[in-house]
């Protein structure tokens, strides 16, 4: 297998935009405007739901760990609790970041904020972050985001199913941040305007960290570290099991969100926890179609797209297969097959980047 | 002085949306308020120089399709990162019908 280099600074970010790669013209499915404007059209009646039912149930859950604390009833609700903190929290800041899932701004900058502070990831650095995954989606070099490289780094990525990888990376990441300075690949993609903010939010999370940990030395007690700080760890694995298949053994360098993100169909309670990420590749093509439109996107234009995966089960058999010929060291990864109502986009370019199987 | 360029008919545009413009060798967007105005923009969104005929018109703001940065199509006011700059605004008059602009 080629060596690649995923870094922000490496040569393979500079090979992309040499090769046209960086900021490129994706391809699209054709929807008339008319349905277009009906899809993207915002509302705060789901998202208002939505919130109120994962607040009141984590509410509910921590509430209930606590009475029954320290017995091992409580173990479920800190469970429950955990995944709405250390999972839920994931999607939150996706779509809010995105500024689609209410109507009224200011409620998506408060949810935002606090599912930021809940998944460690600086509000301010991660925008700027998941616009550039937004426009270089799995350019390798070029794309912050890009969860499982080649070949994939096993011990990493299972750490993270209980968060020790992202987490420890942000909450070291805020120390610095909290100190005035940047990383050095976050400083590639954050205006240096914005540099003041990524530090005062730092800054905000680190007395906020000192409080919990104060309140539980003072008294004597895991429980403020049960519910601040640790969920992020024992409830990250759903969202790492999602977040794993959006785009996970697919292609990279290619320029159509087909070739190289997953739509996944999923049980309702995984679809609320996600807040319907499962659609990826609908939500890379029109990333201004709020989370609960995307059903009906997908139902719109699925004639146009790969088949989808059935269920999460499905998507990992195909999936780890395709990892575990990668971590043995072949250049392989799978290409997703267009359906023959599709239309092809850029056979040139992609028949270049993806070697015939 | 820049003269009006006739620019297209005042249906053309749906309340509450925009279309794009080319003239010169350049892009530009025109909008229909939900009051019945015209306003004309830059077409290309300062942050990755996305078009943005695709975007969403709400009340009085444009939002890129692509990263979802939002200006205020009436004073080009950048209002929601990803953008940072400003989109440029031009003169608009509706005469007969016709929605007239004033580009450079």
């Amino acid at each position: 297998m080629p060596d690649f280099d995923y870094s922000l600074l490496g040569a393979d970010g500079k090979h992309a935009v040499d090769r046209g790669l960086a900021a490129a013209e994706w391809y699209h499915s054709e929807i008339p405007r008319k349905d277009m404007k009906a899809l993207m059209r915002r509302s705060d009646q789901p998202a208002l739901r939505d919130t109120l039912i994962l607040f009141g149930a984590m509410a509910l859950c921590a509430g209930l760990g606590i009475a029954l604390y320290p017995g091992w009833a409580s173990v479920p609700f800190w469970l429950a609790y955990g995944v709405m903190y250390g999972s839920a929290m994931d999607s939150r800041w996706h779509e809010c970041g995105h500024g689609t899932a209410f109507k009224t701004d200011r409620y998506n900058d408060i949810v935002y904020h606090i599912a930021s502070f809940c998944i460690v990831r600086n509000p301010v650095t991660w925008r700027w972050s998941h616009a550039r995954h937004h426009t270089d989606t799995i350019i390798v070099g070029r794309d912050p985001e890009i969860a499982l490289m080649r070949p994939p780094d096993a011990v990493r990525v299972g750490l993270n199913f209980i968060g020790l990888t992202d987490a420890w990376a942000g909450w070291k990441r805020m120390i610095l941040n909290a100190s005035g300075k940047l990383d050095a690949q976050e400083a590639t993609y954050i205006p240096q305007t914005e540099v003041s903010k990524v530090v005062r939010v730092a800054r905000v999370w680190v007395a906020i960290y000192a409080a919990t940990l104060a309140a539980a030395v003072m008294w004597q007690s895991w429980i403020p570290l049960l519910l601040i700080g640790l969920p992020r760890l024992f409830g990250a694995w759903h969202h790492v099991m999602t977040g794993l298949l959006q785009h996970g053994g697919l292609a990279e360098n290619v320029v159509d969100h087909r070739l190289n993100c997953r739509t996944v169909y999923m049980n309702r309670i995984s679809r609320f926890i996600y807040w319907n990420m499962n659609y990826h590749v609908e939500h890379h093509m029109f990333p201004m179609v709020p989370y609960h439109r995307l059903p009906e996107l997908h139902a719109l234009i699925k004639d146009d797209l790969p088949a989808p995966n059935r269920s999460i089960a499905e998507a990992y058999a195909e999936m780890l297969p395709v990892l575990w010929r990668q971590l043995r060291g072949e250049d392989f990864f799978l290409r997703r097959v267009l359906p023959d109502t599709a239309k092809p986009y850029k056979d040139d370019l992609h028949g270049a980047a993806l070697p015939a199987e | 002085m820049t003269d009006w360029i006739d620019a297209c008919a005042t249906e053309d545009i749906e309340e509450e949306d925009l279309i794009r413009f080319d003239h010169g060798g350049r892009t530009y967007a025109i909008y229909r308020s939900p009051d019945d105005d015209y306003f004309c923009t830059d077409g290309l969104c300062t942050h990755e120089k996305v078009h943005l005929e695709d975007g969403l018109v709400m009340d009085y703001t444009i939002e890129c399709p692509k990263h979802n940065g939002r200006f205020d199509y009436r004073t080009g006011e950048a209002l929601r990162a990803p953008v940072c700059v400003n989109l440029g605004t031009y003169p608009v008059k509706v005469e007969g019908g016709r929605v007239f602009v004033q580009v450079a």
